[in-house]
Order: C-alpha cells, then sequence, then structure tokens
C-alpha cells in the first residue's frame, strides 16, 4: 500500500523518535494521561456500581448514564475545558475529559454484571445465612468478574484511543504526531502517526485479551 | 452590559453570537446532519450482507465479528488520518472512517436481532412453505427489528459525537465550529456547537425511537435482551 510505505521513511528516521515531540516522549505522555485517567474513572465507578449492583437500586441511571454519554463528545469536552483556567495545568484538562469519558461504560458494564449474577444462586447463598458482605465477596463479585473485566479492558482500550483527541486541543500524545503533521501538509508524518496510535490501541487490546484469557479461572469451563 | 457586548468581553452564552453567526451555525448543522446520515446509511447497506454472511457459521463469524471490532479500536484521529492518502481531505474520508465504525454496532445487532427470531416461528413459516428469501424478508427481519433499530439508534447517536473529529480534515460539521473555537478561544462558538451536537444526538435518538414505535407496534414495553445488548456495546469517543 502506498500510504504506508511513505510512512515508511519517517518511522525509520531515529531523529523522529528522540527529543521532546519525538515518539517516545509522545508515547509517555500519552500512557501516562491514559493510565491516570483510567485509574481515577475505575476509583470512581467501580465502587459505585458493584455497590449499586449489589443492591440492586439505580439500575435505570447505571444503564442509561453509557446513552448519554455516547452523545457527548469527547472532542467537544476538550475543547470546553481548554476555554477555562484549566488550560494552563498542562494534562488535568485532557486527564478530566478522559475520565468523563471512561466513567459511563464502566459504570454501566460493571453494574449489568452484577445484575446478571444468577438470582437463584443469590437467593440460595441467603438461605445459607450470608451476610451481605459475605454476598458480594463470595457469590456476585466472582460470578461477575467475567463480565466486569470485559467492561474494564474496552474501557482501558478506549481511553488510549481517545486520548488521541487531545492533540486536537494542543495538548499532548501520541495524537500530536498527527496533527503536526496535519499542520505542515507532511502527509507521511500523519500516516506515521496514524499507524502508531492504531498499533498502540490494537497491542494493548491484545495484551489485555492474553492477561484476560490467563487470569480467569472460570474461562476453561466456559 | 448590552447583549452585543458579549462577543466583546467572550462570554460562554451570548444570543448576539446566535443571531450574528446564524448561517454559520445553520451550514455547520446539516453538514453535520448529511454526513451522518449517509455514513449510518451506508454503514447499514453493507452490515446486513456481513451479518447474513456471518451467520452462516462460526467459519464466517469469527472474522467478520473480528475484524470490525478491531475496526472500532482504530483510534477515531489515526482512522482518518489513516484515509487521507486515499481520499485527501474530502468528506469522503470522514464518511468512510464513520462507516467502518457503524459496522461494528451494526453487525453485532443485526446478527443479535436474527439469532433472538424464536426457531418456532421459522419452523411454522418453513412449514407453510416459505423459501429462504421470504422467510428471511417476512419472518426474521420483522421479529429481529426490535434490537437491530436498538443498533442502529446507538450507530446513530455514537456517530453524530464521532462526525465532530472529522474537523481535523475541514469536514467535521459542527466539529469545525469547535475546532476553530478552541483556536480562536471563542467560547461562545465552542460552548453553542457543543450544545448543538449533544442536541442533534438526542434528536436523533428519539427520532428514531418513534420510528422503532412505528415499526413494531408488538413490542410497546422494551425487551430486557434488546435492553442488555444496549448496555454491553462499548462506546466510541468523538
Amino acid at each position: 500500500m502506498r500510504n504506508i510505505g511513505e510512512a515508511w521513511p519517517w518511522l525509520s528516521t531515529g531523529a523522529n523518535w528522540s527529543g521532546e515531540s519525538g515518539v517516545w516522549h509522545r508515547l509517555a505522555q500519552h500512557l501516562t494521561v491514559s493510565g491516570l485517567a483510567f485509574g481515577l474513572a475505575c476509583l470512581i465507578a467501580l465502587p459505585l456500581a458493584l455497590y449499586l449492583g449489589h443492591l440492586g437500586k439505580g439500575g435505570a441511571l447505571a444503564v442509561n448514564i453509557s446513552n448519554v454519554g455516547r452523545a457527548i463528545p469527547t472532542f467537544a469536552v476538550l475543547a470546553l475545558l481548554m476555554l477555562t483556567p484549566l488550560r494552563s495545568q498542562g494534562d488535568v484538562p485532557t486527564v478530566i475529559a478522559l475520565v468523563l469519558f471512561a466513567v459511563p461504560p464502566l459504570l454501566t458494564n460493571a453494574y449489568t454484571g452484577m445484575r446478571e449474577v444468577d438470582r437463584s444462586v443469590v437467593e440460595a447463598a441467603r438461605g445459607m445465612g450470608m451476610s451481605g458482605g459475605q454476598l458480594f465477596l463470595r457469590v456476585e463479585l466472582p460470578l461477575a468478574y467475567p463480565l466486569i473485566m470485559t467492561g474494564l479492558r474496552s474501557a482501558a482500550v478506549q481511553v488510549i484511543a481517545t486520548a488521541t483527541l487531545a492533540a486536537m486541543t494542543g495538548g499532548g500524545g501520541l495524537g500530536r504526531i498527527i496533527t503536526a503533521g496535519f499542520n505542515t501538509y507532511n502527509t507521511p508524518q500523519v500516516v506515521a502517526g496514524a499507524l502508531l496510535v492504531a498499533a498502540l490501541a490494537l497491542v494493548v487490546e491484545g495484551l489485555l485479551v492474553a492477561a484476560d484469557r490467563l487470569l480467569d479461572p472460570r474461562r476453561k469451563t466456559a | 452590559m448590552s447583549s452585543a457586548n458579549c462577543l466583546v468581553t467572550n462570554d460562554w452564552i451570548c444570543g448576539e453570537y446566535l443571531r450574528s453567526r446564524q448561517q454559520e451555525l445553520i451550514d455547520a448543522t446539516v453538514q453535520h446532519v448529511w454526513i451522518t446520515t449517509i455514513s449510518v446509511a451506508i454503514g447499514l447497506v453493507i452490515a446486513f450482507p456481513l451479518a447474513l454472511l456471518a451467520r452462516r457459521g462460526r467459519g464466517f463469524a469469527g472474522p467478520v465479528l473480528g475484524l470490525t471490532t478491531t475496526l472500532y479500536t482504530v483510534p477515531s484521529l489515526a482512522m482518518f488520518s489513516l484515509l487521507l492518502p486515499l481520499f485527501g481531505l474530502s468528506a469522503g474520508l470522514v464518511i468512510t472512517g464513520l462507516v467502518l465504525y457503524s459496522l461494528t454496532i451494526l453487525v453485532r445487532n443485526i446478527l443479535a436481532g436474527l439469532e433472538a427470531v424464536p426457531e418456532d416461528a421459522k419452523e411454522a413459516a418453513r412449514g407453510m412453505g416459505y423459501g429462504p428469501v421470504r422467510l428471511l424478508w417476512e419472518v426474521e427481519l420483522p421479529l429481529a427489528l426490535p434490537v437491530l433499530l436498538a443498533g442502529v439508534r446507538i450507530a446513530t447517536v455514537s456517530t453524530v459525537a464521532l462526525t465532530t473529529v472529522g474537523s481535523i480534515v475541514g469536514k467535521g460539521g459542527l466539529g469545525n465550529l469547535i475546532g476553530d473555537g478552541v483556536d480562536t478561544l471563542f467560547k461562545a462558538q465552542v460552548l453553542t456547537a457543543s450544545v448543538l451536537c449533544v442536541l442533534l444526538a438526542v434528536v436523533a435518538d428519539l427520532l428514531l425511537l418513534g420510528v422503532q414505535r412505528l415499526l413494531t407496534p408488538w413490542t410497546r414495553i422494551r425487551t430486557p435482551r434488546a435492553a442488555s445488548a444496549e448496555a454491553a456495546t462499548a462506546v466510541k469517543a468523538g
């Protein structure tokens, strides 16, 4: 393919990988921002979703919030944040936008996972005299684990993918290689940056799928 | 403070902006609507045969679902950029990218809808002498509609949001205004375009919900199956 051919000389030039706007630095920025945002989103969404799922309350909210989230363009959130005083706070606008993006699907998936645990198993456990805490830790959480992990995985990959958009409003990360290429009409650089970003997302997805397979004790029987 | 001054003081909400840039806002909204509509329409046309192919067996389902899921993983900015050498700075580039994203959701939901058709209904139709084509059009497709249309709604709402990223090539509808607004620190423009974008998604969703109600009068209440299919779908950021 011609476009991939164009990108190759750019990718194989050592100078493009080093320095402030080099690939390694942008990759480090990208992973730092994504990791921070994903961690914060998990801290916010998971306890809430698991608690609501355990109680069986707030279902409409937990399920509908991801529909609302889908309608809000992250690009618009980033743009709005960049016009507030947070603009001068480095990566803070990007992290906030990514947290807002990641919380709804995390919440919905974890809640759905909790609610799809077989009710008769929950009833049986309760009949055996388990307390709420025991029920949560020994029955609901282990049974909901696969769905919760699937939700975490897709959210992690989408956070990394979405962190690319930060470049469109002047933030850091690998997206900057693409936007810098657009600004200088350097198509090989645009394509090279796009390949790097796409490769990062696909590699992370692959690693997480592999980790999931290795860590899930019940996958063999499924 | 007079209303014209809000442009000078760069307020978030500015009536004068709405008045003086009315045409610009309408043009951007129109571009946004047609890019979204064409993308979802083409997506449906391509997704349908793909779903039928995937249904023929595991040998087809694996590659079809694998490919569409992989496409979904590619970040939007990267997707549009990779298409740049093929399309140049054109709306075709944005539409192609959006079509590829919509396939993930549409193929999955069409497949889920078709697979949810009760075997009894199909048996009865076959017993009445329906061939495979008539079975598909007159029995399976109508029964698959609720789940299928749920997919169309999700695909449309996320496509409205994703279209904004098209501003990287100047074809992002309201996204163009957001992009320009950030560059020039124009608060009213960014806020207005963002709000319009969300409104557009909500209106599109409600319209499709109306279509769904009209086409499937037998499902006044959303089935748990459709609801959970919806809940399990991932999001893509725009």
